[in-house]
């Protein structure tokens, strides 16, 4: 019987004065109760999920509410520690040729899919020839680009041969992004309507046990997992809790032993991370690099105007922003790229508050900014984000602009971004290591589609831009590499397409009585396979 | 009784012409609502293919006119056919038959609740009423707060009073996780998950019926036919029950069945609240996916209890008052 660290639901006010009884006994004897020093064994990790998934296959679906849950199933070829640097994980090892055009992956020795199927070359080869080039349009269009063949050269051997040089090759095949299908289960068969996707079957440290919609997802502990006395947890339960005030309170009652960012309004975050027991951290997103940015529609006047553009990114005055709006969960931006990452140019010339220096620029652009209103486009993202919105309309008045902020849900903030149906509005950005894999797609002209909000629906459009990410992408990391960067970054700094506002900060709380639990670039979304609960010595 | 069946057959055809009319209005007003579920669910899967996205929407039927659709989904739902989530990977019918449960139980133990303690709160405030004592002030004004408190907020403080200060009651769900429990225990577990939510529903509505008991006792009090009671020596207990309440029970019933409708949305932010798994977040979720299959599935059977709880408060309100028929 697995211990739970949740409480019962004890039924009367007896209960209450035992607790606190408890309590103040145990307070009273914490400077000299032992604790377990080595990992200990047993016990239920009770987690939020929110939102609820819409699929347990996130190599399908890139919410990241899938990958906090499917990944302790699934698991790809590596993953990041958190100086980006790739760690094995069913890629034992790999050599990369001097030319860069080989890549050799060994797999690791003796892993099984959770129904007992082997795992093996074939599954990879089939996850990278077939479900993601069929799943994935921006992988498939990558490896259209660079991949020659990928082919199997023993039963856990797979070698990727390139047409040229792919710097962020290995960037691509981490376990956040891309975990390996189990080939078995999903050759032949329409992949996105696989019922597998509701029930993985992966090779990681948890199986899948039971998924109640709007209540639960309870994953158990895998006896056979391939990393011998891994892992330390019985059972993990992904609780669906949909308000964050309740999650606060969960989280409070210890119901829940962890809150990622988001989980609780950023205006709770001091108040929960001064609770007892309880702490914070920022560790664990080095990977994603989040980065809020005001988008703006380039595509009529005024913003059509990079003097315009500039004098707006002025106006804001960030700090304030980052620590009034945010309540500190998050860094000024200072360029294009994350500054936590090796690709930003840590010269880039800055856009620091300054009003006078923004009505200059409106007055050197020679455009009547008031003559028409802009729309703010605002989603549903949350109540720091509604008043960012209204900053942003308050702090643009000065400079004569008419701004109206128009508000929306998630759905209809979607289409009519995705439609370019906006003016400005703010969205934000993950990283993902290497700018070209991700970050591209907001600047790159052949983004200008109208499918989704997160390419470049602001309709950029420079040739030279264009040459530099494709550029970047050939060369091999190196000072070349760094310098077409850094060009890449000061152009974009200059004709500021989109204002890139902030670094989020993605504080992390947590009961102290979990350990190991960020340890890497994408911690939260790994397996938990070194997660325990330390508990008192009896 | 071929007038009665005349009549419930008049009600029941009503009853289907108000739920073809509100699943046509739902399925426009849904569809005016900007925002393309094909397109969402793309942006899920991280793609910006537009061959995908056309795919979806063919699969879907989105590309269909609207009219097409909305005879397509018509004919359907007149074969109880509620289709397929596409963003759930699940049929309709599956998904409510999931939740519906969960709502029931809360609906109907908030009604309960909020029925039986306000018309007994609204008696007992009646009677003090007459003895001009402090007791019906205490009761109308206790029932003014609750009424004008909003429902999430209460909710709120009662999880933060009674789950996260006290620890008396659990702050989330419907049931424990992984519990092995029986009998009593299980019934327990389910009680104590279910009391908070229930309170939190109740309590608005808790507050009109203490109002409307109260006055429609008092007005029955005044009738001369409770005066000939007394005065032909019947007890006071008596009148009350035997009179007075059997006649000011007619607004408390009809105004039960208007309840039942309301509770449908106010269930809708207590389930958030207190993360209960039932229709109302379902409909939430649906809504904010544009899942249009879902969403006009759930539509149609709250359209049908709704409609059938009416029926039934307008039959009770027949049997409470034989004066009430089809014709006058």
């Amino acid at each position: 019987m697995p211990t739970s660290f949740s409480r019962p639901a004890p039924s009367g006010w007896r209960k209450s004065v035992r607790a606190l009884s408890a309590a103040l006994l145990a307070s009273a004897c914490l400077s000299i109760t032992p604790v377990w020093a080595d990992p200990q064994a047993g016990g239920v990790l009770n987690l939020v999920s929110q939102p609820e998934p819409p699929s347990l296959m996130h190599g399908l679906v890139t919410h990241v509410s899938s990958q906090y849950v499917s990944g302790k199933v699934l698991q790809g070829l590596l993953t990041f520690d958190t100086d980006l640097k790739p760690q094995p994980v069913l890629a034992r090892s790999w050599t990369i040729a001097p030319d860069g055009l080989t890549y050799t992956f060994d797999l690791q020795e003796g892993v099984r899919w959770h129904d007992g199927q082997p795992f093996t070359a074939d599954d990879v080869l089939f996850s990278f020839k077939q479900f993601y080039p069929q799943t994935d349009t921006r992988l498939a269009g990558i490896f259209n680009e660079f991949i020659a063949s990928i082919d199997k050269t023993g039963p856990l051997q797979v070698v990727f041969h390139l047409k040229k040089p792919f710097a962020p090759l290995l960037s691509s095949l981490g376990s956040g992004l891309h975990p390996i299908a189990p080939k078995h289960l999903y050759e032949g068969t329409d992949f996105r309507s696989n019922p597998y996707n509701l029930k993985p079957v992966g090779t990681g440290p948890f199986v899948f046990k039971e998924w109640k919609r709007g209540s639960y997802i309870k994953l158990v502990k895998n006896p056979d997992y391939w990393k011998k006395g891994l892992p330390y947890l019985d059972e993990i339960v992904f609780h669906v809790l949909p308000d964050a005030t309740s999650r606060a309170a969960a989280f409070e009652r210890n119901d829940v032993q962890v809150l990622r960012s988001g989980d609780a309004d950023y205006a709770d975050l001091s108040r929960l991370s001064a609770l007892p027991g309880v702490a914070s951290s920022d560790k664990g997103y080095e990977l994603y690099a989040g980065l809020a940015f005001l988008q703006m529609n380039l595509r009529k006047p005024p913003l059509d105007n990079v003097k315009v553009r500039q004098a707006i990114l002025y106006a804001l005055n960030r700090p304030f922003i980052v620590d009034n709006i945010f309540f500190g969960a998050g860094k000024v931006a200072q360029g294009t790229f994350s500054s936590s990452t090796p690709f930003h140019d840590p010269q880039l010339r800055q856009y620091n508050y300054d009003i006078a220096k923004a009505k200059a620029l409106i007055a050197e652009s020679g455009v009547d900014v008031g003559k028409t209103h802009i729309r703010l486009l605002n989603g549903e993202k949350g109540g720091a984000w509604e008043r960012l919105a209204e900053y942003t309309k308050q702090s643009l008045q000065p400079l004569g602009f008419k701004v109206d902020v128009v508000t929306s849900d998630a759905a209809t903030w979607f289409q009519r971004v995705s439609n370019w149906d906006f003016d400005l509005t703010y969205n934000f950005v993950f990283q993902i290591g290497d700018p070209y894999l991700v970050t591209s797609y907001l600047y790159r002209s052949d983004n200008i589609v109208k499918t989704t909000p997160f390419n470049n629906v602001g309709g950029y459009n420079s040739p030279q831009v264009d040459a530099l990410w494709n550029k970047v992408a050939d060369v091999a990391p190196g000072p070349e590499r760094t310098r077409l960067y850094s060009e890449l970054e000061n152009r974009l700094n200059d004709d500021l397409p989109l204002a890139p506002i902030f670094e989020m900060r993605f504080p992390t709380l947590y009961h102290s009585q979990v350990k190991n639990l960020l340890q890497t670039a994408t911690s939260l979304n790994e397996s938990y396979d070194s997660v325990y609960l330390e508990r008192s010595a009896p | 009784m071929i007038a009665f069946f005349g009549y419930l057959g008049g009600r029941l055809g009503r009853g289907l012409a108000v739920i073809v009319g509100v699943l046509v209005l739902s399925f426009l007003l849904v569809r005016l609502a900007p925002g393309d579920p094909a397109m969402l669910m793309a942006g899920e899967a991280g793609t910006d293919d537009v061959q995908y996205v056309a795919k979806l929407r063919h699969d879907m039927g989105l590309d269909q006119p609207l009219a097409q659709q909305l005879l397509t989904w018509l004919g359907q739902a007149a074969r109880l056919d509620l289709g397929y989530s596409y963003r759930n990977q699940a049929s309709v019918w599956s998904l409510i038959a999931e939740r519906l449960p969960a709502t029931l139980l809360l609906m109907g133990s908030g009604f309960v609740l909020s029925s039986l303690i306000g018309v007994a709160m609204g008696v007992l405030a009646a009677r003090s009423q007459r003895r001009r004592g402090y007791l019906d002030r205490l009761i109308s004004h206790t029932a003014l707060v609750l009424y004008a408190m909003p429902s999430f907020w209460l909710a709120l403080l009662l999880i933060l009073l009674f789950s996260v200060l006290l620890d008396w009651l659990p702050a989330f769900g419907m049931a424990s996780v992984d519990t092995d429990l029986h009998g009593w225990a299980l019934f327990h577990d389910y009680a104590s998950h279910l009391l908070l939510p229930a309170l939190s529903l109740s309590f608005m509505f808790l507050a009109l019926y203490v109002q409307l008991t109260r006055s429609a006792v008092l007005e029955a009090m005044g009738q001369e036919y409770v005066r000939t009671a007394t005065a032909k020596g019947l007890k006071p207990a008596r009148i009350l029950y035997d009179h007075v309440l059997r006649n000011a029970f007619l607004p408390v019933v009809t105004f039960a069945g208007m309840q039942l409708g309301q509770l449908a949305s106010g269930m809708l932010l207590i389930e958030v609240v207190y993360a209960w798994p039932g229709i109302g977040r379902l409909l939430y979720d649906a809504l904010s996916q544009r899942d249009y299959p879902l969403l006009l599935g759930i539509f149609l059977v709250i359209s049908v209890l709704v409609v059938a709880l009416n029926i039934l408060t307008d039959l009770i309100c027949r049997w409470l008052d034989p004066r009430i028929s089809s014709g006058s």
